[in-house]
């Protein structure tokens, strides 16, 4: 009974931490319909700020504790809200997941950027007091926690239930443009949402940080534990959140006292909140499928063969000038660069093309590395088992979380991340904690390609085959398919298809690609461990993805190479100053705005490339006095009926008729009216 | 045996319930409408029958199978297409992907590999909307995506068509041709269910019309019966004066029925 309440009393005081944290998540989400996942972010960075203030600064703890809880963090998330979360509750999860996973690496990057790594304190709330329950004691720190969880529970019951503004939010909850009908105000509900759950991130992260340690990665990821208990809510009820956090502070706690730490199921300790926030969401109901408006979000042109043959040919030729002559060190990074290039090519099936985010891309490339390793055949044959298992493991990620949709999938994929890097890679078994596995450069067909600067030309070679793979299959039968499904799984379902398999086909295909990717990479380091594929890392590389465009392997190829010069950045100084963080600064607050059009930078060459196209076009038309020469080729699809008047779309149309906006659209400049008449 | 029965299906959300014990029938061969005001749970049927919602009470009888709990795309296959009220049209593909990936899906993904480009302009064609077929579908208006989603449907070759407001969008011109579609549909055996606010169009096309108000069947019979239904006329006119003289002058919402009533 002493070690019971000796362990209820830790996780009481854990559990009443999350509680704190995710009812601020819940709180924002059924305002707003955002799911934030830098919720855990923001209160990290609101910690530093708390020990700023109250350390470095020597302002009074208490005053310290006011301004950043009712002054910074209101503010911050009031700013929020107004700039970036808002109109994000109507955009399909694919963008607005990935603005709050910008805003998650945007604040990391910031915390590192303003405050630079070296050991900081923050001492506990009443430090010098302590009180025995039995042969237990309780901190006085442990009791203030406690404390601050009811009276957030009792404050939220109250603004809910008994105020008018409490009243709008409940209302904007079910309905926010029936409730700007009635004269109520949304966006004033938004905000005020906003502010309060980032104050209550604020607490959280205060509450915690004496425990846990004023760390970037430790304070922000513990959100984890905050999204289980909000599952354990749906997302919408708070005493059931509260229940969920309390009920996980107390399993983590009791796991610690009454696993043996000899036996297997020790592994399991640390990976208690993202088991529980797997179970948990594949627990829930199904959810009901999406009908709303038509709004085409896949823009990128789909090349004909030709096409993709040259320019696969020509990328080849580049990467082997590019890489002539360089540095072991560079030619390793152009590697890094291609692996990164592959799987973000997966996500160019998953996300772009199938609207699904994973957050765990990065996994199924380890899975794919590890097995590279164990089985020791560096051939084809070895690099085609890994990959199939990869896929293997992809599909069965899949299976449980069939009847997922968006968010919750996507967390879903996070949990399966954390899992794995903790569980599977860290084990001795694997790639061993801290640990390194050795890996062999692949033969092909009994030559062994040894050199690092034809390894590298392999590596770009797979991306050639898998980027003309992924086109061949967005131009077949499956990719109309995967966008339709994205564009209206309601509709699809109702002509007929069955969703579900064909996700876990989706998933498995994709997690095949990010695998063979993990293998190459194996290759070419000759020796990985579970560092090179944290969970954690899946976040910037999806956002990568998006920036440069996750609609078209041009993007994919722009994104690898960004992804790998990150670091390289980060470890530049201009004029003195370290660029630190700032690239995650960069990158993240630039996802923010660029995460709205999946599209991404991609779709400017595209459409820079179109104009071009144009212009030539109408200048060989005047030239020959409109012989209709295209570089494009004749039209094959039949005409128009419409007639002469629209004949305009014949330029160019057939390449860019998936983008909408290009030929067809801007076909009234005045070079194209030109051809058009001297064509008639 | 109708082609389709909805057996006193009930659907609550929370403490509302949208549908309220109703109880119609659709045949094969016929164009049944279902008319009622904003609210009346026109589309929450639709849900049902189509398999998007789950009932919390009743049941859903398709060529005499009982599908309640059949699921969606199963339902489609058994013979059963529906557009949608809120458009579904997939705006990333053109007009003619439109309607080749809802070919796609009825022959199965290895028939999928085959050209069918004659059947989708045959489509396109008869719903009238082949000189859209290159547009992007989320480019083209309003009435003419409801169309798309038409077409799309009749790729797989439905005998049951539930048609969620298809008019709206479309000129009198169009609605005209629309109803000669409809009819023609019909004809082939294929059993209509329309959601329909277009009073004219219900008036001219319909066999049969069920009329829906607060959740429940208020009326059921031919486009004359249910012109001079009272409950029909308190249902869309907030009062009725059918019973006292014999009804006069309300032209505003339901233009048929009062023209109507006053010849």
């Amino acid at each position: 009974m002493d070690k019971f309440i000796a362990y209820a009393l830790p996780g009481l005081f854990t559990g009443a931490a999350y509680a704190i944290a995710a009812s601020g998540l819940v709180l924002t989400y059924t305002t707003t319909r955002v799911f934030n996942i830098a919720h855990g972010a923001f209160g990290m960075v609101m910690s530093f700020i708390f020990w700023d203030f109250s350390q470095r600064q020597g302002i009074p703890v208490w005053l310290s504790l006011i301004l950043v809880l009712l002054v910074v963090a209101p503010l911050t998330g009031f700013v929020v809200q107004r700039f970036i979360a808002r109109g994000l509750g109507d955009a399909p999860v694919s963008v607005s997941l990935v603005v709050t996973v910008g805003l998650f690496v945007g604040l990391i990057g910031l915390a590192q950027q303003v405050w630079e790594p070296e050991p900081r304190f923050v001492p506990p709330f009443w430090q010098d007091k302590s009180f025995e329950i039995g042969d237990s004691i309780i901190t006085g720190h442990q009791v203030i926690t406690i404390l601050a969880s009811i009276a957030v529970a009792v404050g939220l019951y109250f603004l809910l239930n008994r105020t008018r503004i409490g009243t709008a939010m409940r209302a904007s909850v079910d309905n926010p443009e029936l409730l700007r009908l009635f004269g109520g105000k949304p966006d004033t509900v938004a905000a005020l949402s906003w502010a309060i759950g980032m104050s209550l991130s604020a607490l959280a992260g205060i509450l915690l940080v004496s425990v846990v340690g004023l760390d970037y990665f430790q304070l922000t990821l513990l959100v984890i534990n905050a999204y289980a208990a909000a599952m354990v809510g749906r997302l919408k009820s708070l005493p059931l959140t509260f229940i969920g956090a309390m009920a996980l502070g107390l399993l983590d706690s009791f796991a610690l006292g009454y696993i043996d730490p000899e036996s297997w199921l020790a592994d399991f300790r640390p990976v208690i909140p993202p088991l529980f926030l797997f179970a948990v969401i594949v627990l829930m109901p199904t959810a009901q499928l999406r009908i709303g408006q038509v709004k085409g979000i896949v823009s990128a042109p789909v090349p004909s063969l030709t096409r993709m043959a040259v320019s696969g040919a020509a990328f080849m030729a580049f990467v082997f000038v590019a890489t002539a002559g360089m540095s072991e060190a560079n030619l390793l990074r152009v590697g890094a660069a291609a692996t990164y290039a592959i799987v973000m090519l997966s996500l160019v099936l998953l996300t772009g093309y199938g609207g699904y985010v994973s957050l765990s891309q990065l996994t199924f490339a380890g899975v794919g590395a590890l097995a590279y390793a164990k089985l020791d055949e560096p051939n084809l044959y070895g690099l085609i088992v890994s990959t199939l298992i990869a896929g293997a493991v992809g599909a069965l990620v899949a299976l449980p979380t069939l009847r997922l949709t968006g968010l919750y999938l996507a967390l879903s994929t996070l949990a399966f991340g954390v899992l794995m890097d903790k569980v599977v890679f860290q084990d001795e078994k694997a790639f061993g904690f801290g640990g390194a596995l050795s890996a062999d450069r692949m033969s092909v067909f009994g030559t062994t390609i040894g050199s690092t600067g034809n390894y590298v030309l392999l590596m770009a070679f797979f991306f050639v085959l898998c980027g003309i793979g992924v086109l061949i299959l967005r131009r077949g039968v499956l990719g109309r398919m995967l966008v339709a499904l994205r564009d209206s799984p309601a509709a699809c379902g109702t002509l007929g298809l069955d969703a579900r398999w064909f996700r876990v086909g989706l998933f498995g295909i994709s997690a095949a690609v990010a695998g063979l990717a993990g293998a190459l990479f194996a290759g070419l380091r000759g020796t990985i461990g579970a560092a090179d594929f944290q969970y954690f890392n899946s976040l910037p590389l999806l956002l990568l993805a998006v920036v440069f465009g996750v609609t078209s392997v041009t993007g994919a190829a722009l994104g690898g190479i960004g992804l790998m010069l990150l670091p390289v950045l980060q470890a530049e100084e201009v004029a003195g100053v370290s660029l630190g963080g700032l690239m995650f600064v960069i990158i993240g607050f630039g996802a923010v705005f660029a995460g709205r059009d999946p599209n991404g930078l991609a779709n400017l060459l595209f459409k820079i490339g179109r104009w071009g196209q144009r212009r030539i076009v109408a200048r060989v038309d005047e030239a020959t006095g409109g012989s209709g020469w295209s570089p494009i080729g004749p039209r094959t699809g039949q005409h128009r009926a419409a007639g002469d008047d629209q004949d305009g779309y014949d330029d160019g149309y057939d390449d860019a008729y998936d983008d909408g906006t290009a030929a067809g659209a801007t076909s009234h400049e005045p070079e194209e009216a030109g051809s058009v008449a001297t064509r008639g | 045996m109708s082609l389709l029965e909805v057996d006193d299906v009930v659907v609550q959300f929370g403490g509302v319930t949208a549908v309220n014990h109703a109880t119609f029938t659709a045949d094969a061969g016929q164009i049944t409408g279902l008319i009622g005001p904003n609210g009346a749970g026109k589309t929450t049927c639709f849900n049902v029958i189509s398999g998007l919602q789950r009932p919390t009470k009743g049941h859903v009888r398709f060529d005499g199978r009982d599908v309640t709990r059949t699921p969606v795309h199963r339902r489609s296959k058994r013979g059963m297409g529906r557009t949608f009220q809120r458009l579904e049209a997939f705006g990333s593909l053109t007009v003619r992907d439109n309607v080749r990936v809802a070919l796609d899906i009825h022959r199965g993904l290895l028939a999928g590999f085959k050209p069918a480009q004659s059947d989708i302009d045959a489509l396109l064609e008869r719903v009238g909307i082949a000189e859209y077929a290159d547009d992007r579908a989320d480019s083209i208006p309003t009435g003419t995506a409801r169309l798309l989603e038409l077409a799309r449907c009749l790729a797989g070759d439905p005998q049951l068509l539930l048609l969620d407001e298809p008019s709206s969008g479309l000129d009198e011109t169009e609605t005209d041709a629309f109803g000669e579609l409809l009819r023609d549909l019909a004809s082939e055996g294929r059993g209509v269910l329309m959601v329909e606010h277009d009073m004219d169009l219900v008036m001219s096309v319909c066999d049969t019309i069920r009329v829906l108000d607060f959740g429940e069947v208020i009326a059921v019979g031919g486009p004359a019966l249910i012109r001079n239904d009272a409950r029909v006329q308190q249902a869309y006119l907030g009062y009725s004066d059918v019973d006292e003289d014999g009804g006069h002058d309300h032209t505003a919402v339901l233009p048929a029925v009062a023209e109507e009533v006053k010849a």
